[in-house]
């Protein structure tokens, strides 16, 4: 299989003397949907700049489908499109302009650069827009407006940092099919985020970056094979008089009603179950506490933190 | 990239830099005609009737070449410092950056973009000039040449200057502090055969004083300068600053972290 991008002892030390990468290496397969996740801070948008060349490194090899960056950086520009964290676009020109202009920078002819435009902006919903002013649209638009821009000279391997930030709910699902069915269709796709449940959702691959360094590198399957406990919150129908006690179970009254319960991943629930109705107990409804990436990734950080204070 | 890929890369750039500064012509195509006429009316025809000849011609005519250079030097100027710098604040530029567009094709289309605006102002301040004067063009081929560098030049200076400003007070202090005395000490209103020697030596320092001369023999036939001369500073100067932006661009300044 292809690497789509392959990083090696990746370092980057900032003029004021701040090192925010430690010497990373990562590969990202062809195809895959691969989430580089990590507090604010971290290194993540420090390593996508480096790709997208917007920062300069300090040390250490990146390549793009084979195309290193030193030697080969146009090559490795045309397989590469960027979704940045910020909107970066001019906001006094037009929607389709943007997007044209984009294409016109890989080498595109303005008749194919609008019909590819029009592809993209109708897909993410934005044609109707295409001769308002960027800076009259919503931050959701903008947003789906950069993805369409970094699309449309159609590259191997997309890269987008916190798309759907500040993004609603409905939007953010959109936009989840929309990248589902690029990476279905052969687009490699890197994210960063912070929305856990968005890269369990999405992501078949994961790296954890923090403090520089990449603590987790392996698939979010394996990954969450890690995570040997899970809470749970029970609502009761009736509530409880007595909080039921179990071996192995951590059992915990939120209020009158509702029970908060941490589950040994090898126990499983239908103990636990069984021994909620035998005390009379009437569970109406269950829920995760937190996304289940999500505590891993605070134990993970927390862990890492804690080794580095050592 | 192929050539056909940077030539629409160029394009691009050239056509999104004339596409701004037309949208804002408000801004950047009203201005300089307006002052321009007030120059013509005050010093062309109020002052000038009463200052006579300069170098053979009435002050007017004398005055007009001076005139479009300045406003060829002002705004392809103003125009790439503006647009750079806007692009760097914005932080649009990202979208070149991440192209596979090389700098110098960046650099170039900046520089022709800049230059359009020069030279548009240029012919727009030519057309005004023909209500209060009967312009003659001595030397067509040494006047369109001598336009068409210094706007490439200046536009050059104004790349560099976007490049190193932080804010946009930078992007004022060169061509208030510098760029306009300079101009206005450049032979613009004046021949400097009027000066006594030692400040007839000072000018000769003055690059605009070649540009604004060999402008003016192009349309006139008359220049306090020598013509070749001015043409190699000219040149020289492009050459010079072209490998400083293109330098400045390579390495990342003001523009990659």
């Amino acid at each position: 299989m292809t690497t789509a991008l392959s990083i090696q002892d990746l370092r980057k030390v900032y003029g004021n003397g701040f090192e925010a990468l430690k010497g990373i290496s990562l590969d990202v397969q062809q195809g895959d949907f691969f989430a580089l996740l990590g507090p604010n801070g971290a290194g993540k948008s420090t390593t996508l700049g480096i790709v997208s060349s917007l920062v300069n490194k300090s040390s250490g090899k990146v390549s793009v489908f084979g195309y290193d960056i030193d030697t080969q950086l146009a090559q490795a520009k045309q397989c590469l499109g960027v979704v940045p964290q910020e909107f970066n676009f001019n906001p006094f020109e037009k929607v389709l302009d943007i997007v044209v202009t984009q294409a016109g920078y890989y080498g595109i002819g303005r008749k194919q650069a609008t019909e590819r435009a029009e592809h993209y902006l109708r897909k993410l919903g934005l044609w109707d827009k295409r001769n308002e002013r960027a800076r009259m649209l919503s931050g959701g638009m903008k947003r789906r407006l950069m993805i369409a821009r970094a699309l449309v000279h159609e590259p191997k391997l997309l890269i987008l940092d916190e798309p759907t930030a500040g993004v609603d709910i409905e939007l953010r699902r959109s936009m989840w099919d929309f990248l589902t069915e690029i990476n279905a269709a052969g687009t490699t796709i890197i994210l960063t985020t912070h929305y856990l449940e968005e890269a369990e959702s999405l992501c078949r691959n994961i790296a954890i970056i923090d403090h520089g360094t990449i603590i987790q590198n392996t698939s979010i399957k394996a990954l969450l094979q890690q995570l040997d406990t899970e809470t749970f919150i029970l609502d009761l129908n009736g509530g409880f008089k007595e909080l039921p006690s179990l071996e192995g179970y951590v059992i915990r009254a939120r209020d009158a009603n509702t029970l908060e319960v941490d589950v040994p991943k090898a126990a499983g629930l239908n103990a636990l179950f069984q021994h909620l109705a035998a005390e009379g107990l009437d569970v109406s409804s269950m829920r995760n506490k937190a996304n289940r990436l999500e505590e891993l990734f605070v134990s993970l950080v927390d862990k890492n933190l804690k080794q580095e204070s050592a | 990239m192929n050539t056909r890929l940077l030539w629409t890369a160029f394009v691009t750039i050239v056509v999104k830099e004339i596409r701004r500064f037309t949208r804002i012509w408000v801004q950047t195509l009203l201005p300089p005609a307006i002052t321009m006429t007030l120059y013509f009316i005050i010093f062309g025809n109020l002052i000038g009737s009463r200052i006579g000849e300069m170098g053979g011609f009435d002050y007017m005519e004398y005055i007009v070449p001076g005139l479009i250079m300045m406003s060829v030097i002002t705004n392809s100027y103003g125009n790439v410092v503006s647009s750079f710098f806007g692009t760097k604040f914005q932080r649009n530029i990202e979208e070149l950056l991440v192209s596979p567009v090389p700098n110098w094709v960046i650099l170039s289309g900046y520089v022709i973009g800049g230059a359009a605006r020069g030279l548009g102002v240029g012919f727009i301040v030519t057309l005004l000039s023909l209500f209060f004067t009967d312009l003659q063009i001595h030397h067509l081929l040494i006047t369109i040449t001598v336009a068409l560098l210094t706007a490439i030049l200046f536009s050059l200076g104004g790349f560099i200057n976007a490049v190193y400003a932080r804010t946009f007070d930078d992007i004022a202090i060169v061509p208030t502090f510098i760029l306009t005395p300079l101009t206005y000490l450049g032979g613009v209103f004046y021949s400097i055969q009027l000066l006594p020697d030692f400040w007839q030596g000072v000018s000769q320092l003055n690059p605009i004083l070649y540009m604004v001369n060999s402008f003016r023999y192009g349309i006139l036939g008359v220049s306090d300068i020598n013509i070749g001369f001015a043409f190699a500073m000219i040149v020289g100067f492009i050459v010079l600053l072209g490998g400083y932006a293109l330098h400045l661009l390579n390495t990342g300044k003001g523009i990659r972290e």
